[in-house]
């Protein structure tokens, strides 16, 4: 049996920041910002976190591939909503994955990707691996300028995979280089040099070395290095003292979309795989109180994989957003006067979101078994009125359709943390129609007859209780990499 | 078909409180102000009242629930009384129900009253409020400018009409609104306004800006009905009939089937057919004398013009811009101001706007009184969203006509 990388993708959300706008706000209190004012970094809608971005990354994986197959989720990130609600078992509903599925959620170092990884491909039968990351940082702070929000994901197990694991290490070392506690929202870093000299290197390259003997490659023949590093020099000087190539250090996308955090290993790994040939060998590395290796070989297969929008996608479906207000009021970093129609209680009867989970979580509407019209919600009575059987509704699976604008607005009266407020209704190509709101759009780009896909993201979130509910929204068709 | 309404029973007072930001009363004042109007007109002594309906749609904004509040205020005798709430089209099913229990034998004389009190919000607009555990699960925030905006971009696309020319005989319809209520003492909004003041508005919900709206106003308006043989017992002349009242209700299939295309009002078109039949109206356009409808916004305004088969359809913007609705034009629609402007105590609008009516018929309607005698009025009563609403639909006109 053959294990490895059977299919793999990436979410980075829509709106990107011009680092310019940071230092400019900020480089009259450190002037130091304005040397890293180049490039820009992705950043999440209000309505995102990594849940949602969890799911559209696993989406973009499984893009044409049955989902039934799938025995485990393991669910990485260190910027998890909730610290007792199992995050994997939410993204597990929107998958509409098979409810026998085991799924953990690995957390609490800036490695939880590759641990994820190494895990899921010591186990049996498919597992989907999803890395997440959506970071707060202080404005002002080096993490800010950056960090940026995504995801990615890959789907591991036995078969025909499109790249095989060849070897694999790991190595823990409790190196506090930064932490963030329960009591502390953001990081709390150390001195950059010192977690060059003291940590990286002597923690890295041996762990790389013993990947490559136990994969009995040499350090030479690594045709790509997807390592994160935030801190100059450092991913270079990694690789040289472990012997691989300069050339093979893949672009950690700092230009353009920021460093994911716990994703950001598996992110790099998926924008390696997209342009990657067969035999091409990639060492993925992910660094955090010890470190992670796994050295992949990449087969034929590659050539047969499904179009998806993977990172290259991603980094085209693109909004630069000059706003910092908007980058700050997103995070929560500034004290907005949001109106007195903010105020309405956005709080969530647990046994009706339960209830209404095929609904609300997974977006399964019904088919008709007599007539076969398609309607959203189901409901007991069928909607067509040359049919109105009673009973007669089967579970469907609304997410994946896609759908056409089919009247709309863009609402300045309602709240949104997003003015204005974008919504209309979706009528589905296949059938049936929602009333939703929409997302990731412009305003002024609506029309009648426009392209729309459906994505997962926050409907609410209750600030009085510290809940958070999901549901779906409408988003425009991102054309495929 | 049920033989209907028609001339059964017969309208014998009417009161309406001045419409606006009531700052000093409560909804008790405003009931007690629309009913003093209308039991001194119907000549009658508040014991005569055999039964009572009380409209109101946001409750909890302003008297909480039940029919114990228009029971208090008015102190009713411990007679029957029951608040109906069906969203804007409340009023007008207060007036049913006061219609239905005198057609019934049940009632010599009823009563129907709607209030709405809703200037305490600290906002303007509607309330923003919960709509149900499920419905805030998947429902968009969607506030009603910008579920009514919807109309203009389904209309827009089915009619190949261009952005302009649809803005354009929208703010014809506001513009006509502000120099109706101008006329009109009891009204909200008494201002003129040009055609450039409603363009260059603020946007509220694309395409909407501030002057396609109504206000939120604070009211109350009432009924008082009988039987044609008891009027004429009071002394009663010249009366004025109900000659049908209908109501349709979306069954979910705007929303959830592909029959829909968002640019119409379903119930309307079924409701008013069916009381053109029950009234024995066969052409609107030649029969009809006035009309008041539910112009929450200009564009449910120029699409309810085709619902209520009056324009033909893709015709609204046409016969909107040659005047056809104005004050002075074929079939004046909202001479009072109309929701626009008359404003938009929720509760009462539906009793509002056959108060028009019934002051038309009479020749009582003051300084913007239609010359032409008035013989069939139209009603149109709106509550809910495009995709999911009640419409009710009353005629009333000359007894016997």
């Amino acid at each position: 049996m053959t294990k490895g990388i059977l299919a793999f993708g990436a979410y980075i959300p829509w709106r990107r920041l011009p680092r310019k706008a940071i230092a400019d706000t900020h480089g009259w209190f450190n002037p130091g910002l304005k040397g890293q004012a180049k490039g820009e970094r992705a950043f999440c809608n209000w309505d995102e976190d990594c849940v949602t971005m969890a799911v559209e990354a696993a989406r973009d994986a499984l893009a044409g591939r049955d989902r039934t197959q799938i025995a485990a989720l393991r669910f990485a990130s260190t910027t998890f909503p909730f610290l007792d609600r199992l995050h994997s078992g939410i993204v597990a509903g929107a998958l509409s994955l098979d409810d026998g599925v085991s799924t953990i959620d690995i957390a609490a170092t800036q490695r939880a990707g590759t641990s994820a990884l190494i895990e899921a491909l010591g186990g049996s039968g498919e597992t989907l691996v999803i890395a997440a990351e959506k970071r707060g940082a202080k404005a002002a702070s080096p993490v800010e300028m950056t960090s940026g929000d995504g995801a990615a994901a890959m789907l591991v197990g036995d078969g025909a995979p499109i790249a095989r694991l060849l070897g694999k290490a790991s190595r823990t070392a409790d190196f506090v280089d930064h932490f963030r506690s329960v009591d502390n929202q953001y990081d709390y870093q150390w001195e950059e040099r010192w977690i060059r000299d003291a940590g990286y290197m002597p923690v890295v390259p041996p762990t790389i070395l013993r990947c490559l003997e136990a994969a009995k490659v040499a350090a030479k023949d690594v045709t790509h290095f997807c390592m994160p590093a935030t801190l100059a020099r450092v991913v270079s000087s990694v690789a040289k003292a472990a012997g691989i190539d300069d050339k093979a250090v893949v672009d950690p996308l700092h230009a353009n979309c920021g460093d994911t955090g716990a994703a950001h290993a598996l992110m790099l790994l998926a924008a390696t795989l997209e342009k990657a040939k067969p035999g091409d060998k990639i060492l993925a590395v992910g660094f955090g109180q010890g470190a992670d290796a796994l050295l992949f070989e990449v087969t034929p297969k590659i050539t047969e994989r499904p179009k998806n929008l993977g990172v290259a996608g991603h980094l085209a479906r693109r909004k630069e957003d000059g706003s910092y207000g908007r980058f700050l009021a997103f995070n929560n970093l500034i004290e907005l006067e949001r109106g007195m129609r903010s105020e309405t209680d956005k709080g969530t009867p647990l046994s009706a979101m339960w209830r209404n989970r095929e609904t609300v979580t997974s977006f399964i509407g019904g088919k008709c078994s007599k007539c076969g019209t398609l309607q959203f919600p189901k409901t007991d009575i069928c909607v067509n009125p040359n049919c109105n059987a009673v009973h007669t509704q089967e579970p469907h699976a609304f997410a994946d359709m896609g759908g056409r604008i089919k009247s709309y607005t863009a609402d300045r009266l309602t709240y949104s943390p997003d003015p204005p407020a974008c919504y209309g209704m979706i009528e589905f190509e296949e059938g049936g129609r929602v009333m939703i709101d929409f997302t990731d759009i412009d305003a002024d780009a609506l029309q009648v007859g426009q392209p729309m896909r459906m994505m997962f993201r926050i409907k609410d979130i209750d600030a009085a209780r510290g809940f958070r509910r999901y549901y779906w929204k409408a988003a425009p068709v991102a054309a495929k990499a | 078909m049920a033989k209907g309404i028609k001339d059964k029973v017969v309208i014998i007072g009417m009161g309406c409180s001045k419409f606006g930001e009531r700052w000093d009363k409560e909804a008790d004042n405003l009931m007690v102000e629309a009913y003093t109007e209308a039991i001194a007109d119907a000549g009658i002594d508040t014991k005569q009242i055999d039964a009572a309906w009380l409209a109101t749609a946001i409750e909890e904004q302003h008297v909480g629930k039940s029919a114990t509040p228009l029971a208090v205020a008015l102190r009713l005798p411990f007679i029957p009384v029951t608040r109906v709430e069906n969203y804007c089209a409340s009023g007008t099913e207060a007036f049913r129900g006061a219609v239905y229990a005198v057609a019934s034998g049940a009632a010599d004389i009823a009563l129907a009253l709607g209030v709405e009190k809703l200037k305490d919000t600290g906002y303007g607009g509607l309330p923003q409020r919960g709509r149900g555990p499920l419905n805030d699960m998947v429902n968009p925030n969607a506030s009603a400018p910008g579920s009514f905006a919807q109309l203009a971009a389904a209309y827009r696309a089915k009619h190949q009409v261009d952005a302009k020319d649809l803005k354009h005989a929208m703010a014809h319809i506001s513009v006509k609104s502000h120099d109706n209520g101008a006329r009109n003492p009891k009204a909200h909004l008494r201002n003129k306004i040009t055609v450039d003041t409603v363009l260059n508005a603020p946007t509220v919900a694309e395409p909407l800006g501030l002057y396609d709206c109504c206000g939120v106003s604070d009211g109350a308006a009432c009924a008082i009905v009988t039987t044609p043989d008891i009027a004429r017992g009071l002394g009663k002349k010249n009366m004025v009939a109900v000659k049908a009242l209908q109501v349709a209700v979306s069954n979910g299939l705007e929303a959830q089937h592909n029959s829909w295309d968002g640019s119409y009002f379903a119930t309307t078109r079924i409701a008013s057919k069916r009381a053109y039949q029950e009234a024995g109206i066969d052409r609107p356009r030649d029969q009809l004398s006035m009309f008041e409808v539910h112009d929450c916004f200009s564009v449910t305004e120029l699409v309810t013009m085709e619902d209520l088969h009056i324009s033909p359809e893709a015709g609204a913007i046409k016969d909107v811009l040659d005047g056809f609705y104005d004050a002075d034009g074929k079939i004046p629609c909202q001479i009072d101001g109309g929701l626009k402007c008359f404003g938009h105590p929720i509760g009462a609008s539906g009793l509002r706007m056959i108060y028009e009516m019934y002051l038309q018929m009479h020749g009582r309607a003051g300084e913007r009184q239609r010359q032409d005698e008035p013989v069939f009025g139209l009603t149109h009563n709106l509550g809910g969203f495009p995709q999911r609403n009640v419409c009710a639909i009353s005629i009333v006109g000359k007894y016997g006509a």
